[in-house]
């Protein structure tokens, strides 16, 4: 009896402390509408210290602090361009996980496209080369055989 | 023909291995080009720390080339580098600020207390506000101004001998800060 209650206990407290590893803070908004454009922007943003994280996954220190200026501004009814141009002036492309396209950036936004093309040109290409082998007509000979074969299932 | 396209996959392999070599070379995959670079400064307005009735503006950081400096007592890397800067406060003539980023008052200012302050000026940024507009993410950060306030140098991470030589004494002698000829060779 003892034992069962020890292991409900630990096991809640496994469950708890794997709750508490999520961040969560707890923030007043004025309205669902405002509370769901911080969770969005949240998301979008990339946690500038922790390269493969986003704002809303992070507990760092830096990503704590963005948060909450996320949230001053969704309060201070900013749009979210002006709240992306805030960030980015701040912490350049890096914050964005889809970073403008320009000279630097320009490569990886092609590769996509490149990479379609080049898939779409081998398709071509195989489907030309099947085209082009000349169809064979059978003889007679070989036609009876054809059928033969064919009808002899089993 | 057919010969020839024996060898893609190896060719294939090897722009894999090319692009792999580059993008692992890349230096410093974990420093952010700064946004503030070329940029003046933010305004601000923050207390003193040594002096809580001192309110400091960007008005102190125009006017003479000025090192910003972003420290905390939490942050080991900021007291590896704090000799540099003393150093550095001693050898030139440069106006050296500090930016107590997030930071309990009291220890910070133990901290100078107990290892010498290389600072002419010290900024208290308790929330880490300042730091947002700074793009700071991670002390220390040190920033080196021009004399109209404008942001000519940044640097993630220690000042150290290298940085000084590469860095920071080359861009010195450019704004005119006077170098004591010791600090010419090297920290």
């Amino acid at each position: 009896m003892t034992m069962r209650l020890g292991l409900i206990v630990l096991l809640t407290c496994l469950a708890s402390a794997g709750h508490g590893a999520s961040t969560v803070d707890v923030l007043a908004f004025d309205s669902e509408q405002q509370e769901r454009r911080y969770k969005a922007l949240i998301d979008e943003f990339r946690c500038p210290k922790c390269l493969n994280t986003n704002l809303s996954g992070s507990d760092a220190p830096i990503a704590q602090d963005l948060r909450r200026s996320v949230y001053r501004l969704v309060r201070e009814g900013q749009t979210d361009q002006q709240i992306r141009d805030f960030l980015q002036q701040r912490y350049g492309d890096f914050v964005l996980y889809k970073p403008p396209f320009a000279g630097r950036t320009a490569f990886i936004w092609l590769i996509p496209i490149g990479l379609l093309v080049l898939g779409v040109a081998v398709l071509a290409a195989l489907q030309l080369r099947v085209r082009r082998q000349p169809e064979v007509a059978l003889n007679e000979q070989d036609s009876e055989r054809l059928s033969r074969l064919l009808a002899d299932d089993d | 023909m057919t010969r020839l396209r024996l060898f893609v996959p190896l060719i294939l392999f090897l722009v894999i291995c090319a692009v792999g070599y580059v993008g692992f070379s890349l230096n410093d995959r974990h420093q952010l080009p700064s946004a503030l670079l070329d940029k003046p400064f933010p305004e601000f307005d923050a207390v003193s720390l040594l002096n809580a009735e001192r309110r400091v503006t960007k008005a102190d950081l125009v006017g003479r080339p000025t090192l910003v400096n972003v420290w905390a007592t939490w942050c080991p890397t900021c007291k590896s580098e704090h000799d540099e800067l003393l150093r550095i406060s001693a050898g030139t003539d440069i106006q050296l600020v500090g930016v107590n980023y997030k930071d309990d008052t009291n220890q910070a200012q133990n901290w100078l207390a107990q290892f010498g302050n290389p600072y002419d000026l010290v900024i208290v940024d308790a929330d880490g506000a300042l730091g947002v507009e700074l793009g700071v993410y991670g002390a220390p950060e040190t920033f080196l101004l021009d004399r109209s306030g404008r942001v000519v140098f940044k640097r993630v991470g220690d000042v150290n001998p290298r940085i000084w030589r590469d860095e920071l004494q080359p861009r010195f002698a450019q704004l005119g800060v006077n170098i004591d000829p010791s600090l010419m060779n090297g920290l």
